[in-house]
């Protein structure tokens, strides 16, 4: 019994060691005999268009709510005299800078963005594109995921723009709620900044933009099936790639800042 | 000329192939035939090095596929035009943008040239108003012939199709068995056709290979194969009624 357990155990590790593997080794081979540059500028725009202009209405609305939800909780839990009114506006820049803006919307982002990316790619498999394009002599991986990775690297601006709008709608509640004044809020927001919170933030940041391009590519690039798994590879996708956000975020946190 | 040695592939316990030897020439159509399930599909993408093997060669015009180097195998594919089963047009472009896709990855055409080379081929296969429809937009058939159209784009030296008129009307079949003999000899290439179509087979089979379970059970060309006493052959060939009736009428003639 304790043997068969051990060794369902192994093979349950080894599949995962074997994806751990053919990741990296999709990584490497995304760069290696690149497309026409003439080509590959095109499918470069279609995808910051498909993957990160189409993606600002989402990151803006979300962030604009939670920030406005973020100052209100604070404001309600701080119920203590002694502490000033203006802590509103600094405890919604800390969140909204440090976690909400990059963690967070990374991980809606893992939904939206990662789900179009592997069923996309998913979806090629399945019909035989990918195969047309290795017959062609194109290396697939480099003609798929790599104007997916480059588009994302604009990934960032989004996050800024979250950023902005997130603080923006704090202000707005915090007003409109009358839980302080304009000033204490802008007194806190513009208290103690640290440039580096900042460094941290975007390199995170970018780290997550890699991330929700090539964990998505990955599951629809290597998936087995019929249109019925492409659905299946999605949802692992989206699995995944939060969790290796999270676990991103944690050891990154803890390097940067610990 | 592609040659196979000993062709051996598996899906886990599943042996597919079982040690498949044969030859593919310049300037002739060549059919690989067999019943639904039998390995054709499998056996054409171990060919194009889309499926790995256990065992085995496979050269074109004497180079060992196996021992080429990824960016040489990507050379030597630019050379290849395949049709896909499902036609595998890319949905993302229209008709006209999937045909040039080969010229404009590989050439160094302008764009009206490249036009006008998709006009030349997408004629030859009878589509000469689908130019700015998307291929969900278009019929199976049509499907079908765009791929040809787009395999053909480049002047390839080696031209696969997987079933290319299953899902066509038999007079548009017809053509494309044509065009397809037509475009092997004009351009001397070699040509590998996989088929379940009688018609095909007796209309363009310069060569025939026939699989069965696993195996080459029979390779001959269409007037061998009226011939043939190889029980396999004449129950897949022969099964309908109409091409048995042909079968008893060819051999009283030659009587
Ligand atoms: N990717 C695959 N994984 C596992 N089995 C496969 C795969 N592709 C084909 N097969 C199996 O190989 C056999 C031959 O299939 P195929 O070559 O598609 O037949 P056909 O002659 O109709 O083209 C079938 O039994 C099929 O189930
Ligand atoms: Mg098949």
């Amino acid at each position: 019994m304790i043997v068969f357990f051990t060794l369902a155990v192994t093979k349950l590790n080894m599949t995962y060691i074997n994806n751990i593997g053919l990741y990296f080794l999709m990584i490497k081979e995304m760069f290696r005999k690149p497309t026409k540059w003439s080509v590959m500028k095109g499918l470069i725009l279609k995808d910051i268009d498909d993957l990160v202009i189409g993606s600002l209405g989402i990151v803006a609305f979300i962030s604009f709510f939670v920030g406005g939800v973020i100052t209100i909780q604070t404001a309600l839990n701080i119920t203590n005299p002694l502490i000033p009114r203006y802590l509103v506006g600094f405890a919604t820049r800390q969140s909204v800078i440090l976690e909400f803006a990059p963690t967070f919307t990374s991980i809606i982002m893992a939904g939206k963005v990662g789900s179009f990316i592997t069923s996309s790619i998913g979806t090629m498999r399945v019909t035989e594109q990918i195969d047309a394009l290795e017959v062609m002599g194109i290396n697939s991986l480099n003609y798929l995921v790599f104007p997916k990775t480059v588009a994302m690297m604009l990934y960032p601006f989004a996050i800024a723009i979250g950023m902005f709008l997130g603080i923006l709608g704090g202000m707005a509640a915090c007003v409109y709620g009358g839980y302080t004044t304009l000033e204490d809020y802008i007194t806190g927001v513009q208290m103690d900044f640290d440039g580096f919170h900042m460094t941290y933030s975007f390199l995170k940041t970018f780290v997550f933009a890699f991330i929700l391009a090539t964990i998505p590519s990955f599951h629809g690039y290597y998936m087995k099936g019929g249109a019925l798994e492409v659905g299946k590879a999605s949802t692992t996708s989206f699995v995944w790639t939060s969790v290796v956000i999270i676990l991103l975020n944690y050891i990154l946190t803890d390097m940067l800042l610990g | 000329m592609i040659e196979v040695k000993g062709l051996h592939k598996s899906f886990g316990d599943a042996h597919i192939l079982k040690g498949i030897d044969t030859f593919f020439e310049k300037g002739k159509t060549s059919l690989v035939i067999g019943q639904s399930g039998s390995g054709k599909t499998v056996f054409i993408k171990c060919l194009l090095g889309l499926f790995s093997y256990e065992k085995g060669t496979i050269s074109y015009d004497g180079k060992i596929f196996s021992e080429l180097s990824e960016d040489q195998k990507r050379d030597l594919r630019a050379e290849i035009g395949m049709v896909f089963q499902g036609s595998a047009l890319f949905d993302s472009m229209t008709i006209q943008e999937n045909v040039m896709f080969p010229l404009q990855m590989f050439t160094k055409m302008s764009k009206s040239e490249m036009e006008d080379r998709a006009d030349f081929v997408l004629k030859r296969v009878n589509l000469d108003d689908a130019h700015y429809k998307m291929p969900s937009e278009a019929s199976g058939g049509m499907q079908k012939r765009v791929a040809i159209a787009r395999a053909i784009v480049n002047n390839p030296k080696y031209l696969f199709c997987d079933e290319p008129n299953s899902g066509l009307d038999p007079k548009t079949a017809i053509v494309i068995d044509n065009l397809i003999q037509e475009i092997t000899d004009e351009y001397n290439i070699v040509t590998v056709i996989n088929s379940h179509d009688m018609n095909s087979v007796m209309e363009i089979g310069e060569k025939i290979v026939f699989l069965q379970y696993g195996l080459k059970e029979w390779e001959g060309s269409k007037d061998t194969i009226f011939k043939t006493d190889n029980k396999a052959v004449t129950d897949f060939v022969y099964s309908s009624e109409l091409f048995k009736k042909v079968r008893k009428m060819y051999l009283e003639e030659k009587q």
